[in-house]
């Protein structure tokens, strides 16, 4: 299980305004293989965004070679990338971007929508196994606006899940959260990560949260500052058992029914 | 993605905006009905214009004798007596497009029934011009037969205004001798109720008796003043009338450079101007409806755009999902055009009912036409295309990463 899912060689990205040129990325450097959990680390304007949308096959970098899964993402086109991001990535945002409006099973069938080989039956059994693998399996029908911050955020990932990627790609996942949904979900990513193998590259500036994962990466000045394996890395669960306890909340992974008390999140505009 | 996933997300989104859509489905509606409406009006009273006229007899072509000069002064049309039973004969034996051909002899003069008089118009004609050329039914009695008129028999019909006029009372003048001039006659049948003429004339002031009686018992003449003419059809009124004319040139023995002694008039020219006038009337009113389409058109445009802007990170996400430009070009189309065609529909519907509730309520004749309906119906999908067209391919256009982050 040591195959490179990502692949990146001198990546640079550099952006045109007016009369000056904006150098965010100065040659990035890294592989990812698979069943890593990856944290991307860096403050505000380390160039953090621009590589999580080379990443994510949004933007293509100036100059250097990127690798998703062994195809060279440099040389697509704008449908090409867009199939790209249905097979290969799974998007999980900061502010869930759901559809309002819309059943979760719904929400989750989107990207399904999107890949003609999947039939409408189909498409149901996998949105359903997906909000299952995120304990919602009880809340098929509920439209965000009738779900806690976290477990729209939850419902995302089940998002990002249902195609099956081969790399779940979070940002600033938990940034809407408070610390107690933002362990829930850091131990759902883990328990994905852990037993099902999943690969995830998870953005934050948040070093309490980079703890969860197995490896840091830490960008400053668009280059890549510090990568190194997390040695004393923390268990979400644990840590969301050593929070004091809460009558009107149950940890999300442990009970299926684990609904309640979280805070209910901004809805997406 | 195919198209039923297609149909699907735009019912999704258009079921999130239910009150918008309909609104914007309202200017569409309003358009196509009232094209609808508005052509069949327009249609209708086109088409009663040439009922009327073909109740007139639209087919009908009447010979009269020509002007004629006399010691190089041009005289009257009609004043030369040329039409003879030896012209009518030739019509009927040789002619391919006519119907029915009727001499006409008519003289005014007064008739009279016990102690009421009437002045009015005696008609000679022969059975078929009462039956085809003229198409009028009777409204009681018989009809004078071939054999009434080899006889020169002292029958006749009345027409209404007469009937009014001398037998005020209501009594049955089927069977009664009335008076015309000194002649005394038996009423055989009355003709039903014809109306004015387009021109106002009275066509019910009229009794009708065989061409021989009056010809020979009151105009003492040999001559007709006109030969009433019926082609098969109305379209065929053009060869009809070329046809008489060689007809009666050879009859009349005309060289090829004599001038016609004698002119055919058509009642073509007649419908073809009410056609025209009618017509304008149809194109003005279209005119009017397609501007009511235009606006509507407009309407999902603006709110097409309304709809990328407000949704841009929807869009954003569609695309970081694996949406290509095309799905989202196509969702958007589909959801205007789906807009459009829904109110096309309801239009249509609401159309033909406001045609029909004018014909009920105001007793406007309405007619409403496949061409209408097919036209309009086609163009709102057209214009659900072409205005739902720039929105979607605006919206298809968006950066995503630009569209993810869109506040």
């Amino acid at each position: 299980m040591s195959n490179k899912i990502l692949e990146l060689r001198e990546i640079k990205r550099e952006f045109r305004m007016g009369a000056e040129v904006v150098r965010a990325l100065k040659g990035v450097s890294f592989d990812v293989v698979s069943g890593e959990f990856l944290t991307i680390m860096g403050s505000s304007g380390s160039g953090k965004t621009t590589l999580l949308n080379t990443l994510g096959c949004l933007d293509k970098p100036s100059s250097g070679t990127y690798l998703l899964d062994g195809v060279d993402v440099g040389t697509l086109g704008r449908n090409e990338l867009a199939r790209l991001r249905n097979l290969k990535i799974g998007f999980v945002f900061q502010s869930y971007n759901l559809l309002p409006r819309t059943s979760a099973l719904e929400n989750v069938e989107l990207p399904l929508l999107y890949n003609k080989a999947i039939s409408a039956k189909d498409r149901r059994d996998r949105a359903t196994r997906a909000l299952q693998a995120v304990n919602l399996g009880d809340r098929l029908d509920h439209t965000p606006n009738q779900l806690s911050g976290g477990q729209q955020q939850r419902v995302a990932i089940a998002r990002a899940l249902v195609n099956e990627p081969v790399m779940i790609l979070a940002d600033e996942a938990t940034g809407n959260l408070d610390s107690r949904s933002s362990y829930s979900i850091m131990a759902l990513l883990q328990d994905l990560n852990q037993n099902q193998g999943k690969t995830i590259v998870f953005v934050t500036h948040e070093p309490d949260i980079a703890s969860f994962s197995s490896r840091t990466i830490t960008l400053r000045d668009g280059k890549v500052m510090k990568d190194s394996p997390n040695e004393n890395r923390r268990s979400a669960k644990e840590v969301l058992a050593a929070l004091p306890p809460s009558d009107d909340y149950l940890p999300a992974v442990e009970g299926a029914g684990a609904v309640g008390g979280e805070t209910k999140g901004n809805e997406p505009k | 993605m195919n198209f039923i996933n297609l149909l699907r997300i735009a019912l999704k989104a258009l079921q999130r905006n239910k009150l918008r859509a309909f609104l914007t489905m309202l200017g569409i509606i309003i358009g196509v009905a009232s094209v609808i409406a508005m052509v069949a009006i327009g249609q209708g009273s086109k088409q009663s214009i040439q009922q009327q006229l073909s109740g007139m007899g639209s087919n009908m072509i009447i010979i009269r004798p020509n002007s004629n000069i006399a010691a190089g002064a041009r005289l009257d049309a009609g004043s030369v007596q040329t039409l003879t039973i030896d012209d009518v004969n030739a019509l009927q034996k040789k002619a391919t497009h006519l119907s029915a051909v009727s001499p006409m002899s008519q003289t005014k003069g007064q008739a009279i029934y016990g102690n009421n008089n009437w002045p009015t118009t005696i008609q000679g004609v022969n059975p078929q011009y009462v039956e085809i050329i003229r198409q009028w039914p009777l409204k009681d009695g018989v009809t004078f037969t071939d054999r009434d008129v080899q006889a020169m028999s002292k029958v006749c019909l009345l027409g209404q205004t007469v009937i009014a006029n001398l037998f005020p009372g209501g009594e049955n003048p089927v069977g009664k001798y009335i008076r015309f001039g000194k002649i005394p006659m038996l009423v055989i049948g009355t003709l039903s109720q014809k109306g004015e003429n387009a021109f106002g004339q009275d066509q019910d002031d009229v009794i009708m008796a065989p061409y021989t009686t009056v010809q020979k018992r009151i105009l003492s003449t040999i001559y007709f003043q006109q030969i009433y003419v019926s082609a098969r059809d109305e379209n065929s009124t053009d060869e009809a009338s070329a046809e008489i004319s060689d007809i009666m040139r050879t009859s009349h023995r005309l060289k090829p450079t004599d001038d016609d002694d004698f002119a055919v008039r058509t009642m073509q020219e007649l419908i073809n101007t009410f056609s025209a006038t009618s017509s304008l009337l149809t194109i003005l009113l279209t005119a009017i409806a397609g501007i009511s389409l235009l606006v509507g058109g407009i309407g999902i445009m603006n709110i097409m755009y309304v709809s990328v802007t407000e949704r841009t990170r929807e869009i954003g996400l569609r695309m970081s999902i694996g949406a290509r430009g095309i799905d989202i070009l196509m969702q958007f189309l589909t959801e205007a055009i789906l807009i459009s065609i829904t109110g096309g529909l309801i239009g249509v519907a609401l159309g033909i009912t406001s045609a029909k509730l004018v014909t009920y309520f105001l007793s406007w004749p309405t007619l409403i036409t496949e061409y209408s309906i097919v036209l309009s119906f086609l163009v709102c999908a057209v214009t659900g295309v072409f205005f739902g067209y720039y929105p979607a391919q605006k919206a298809s256009r968006l950066d995503p990463i630009e569209a993810l982050r869109y506040e």
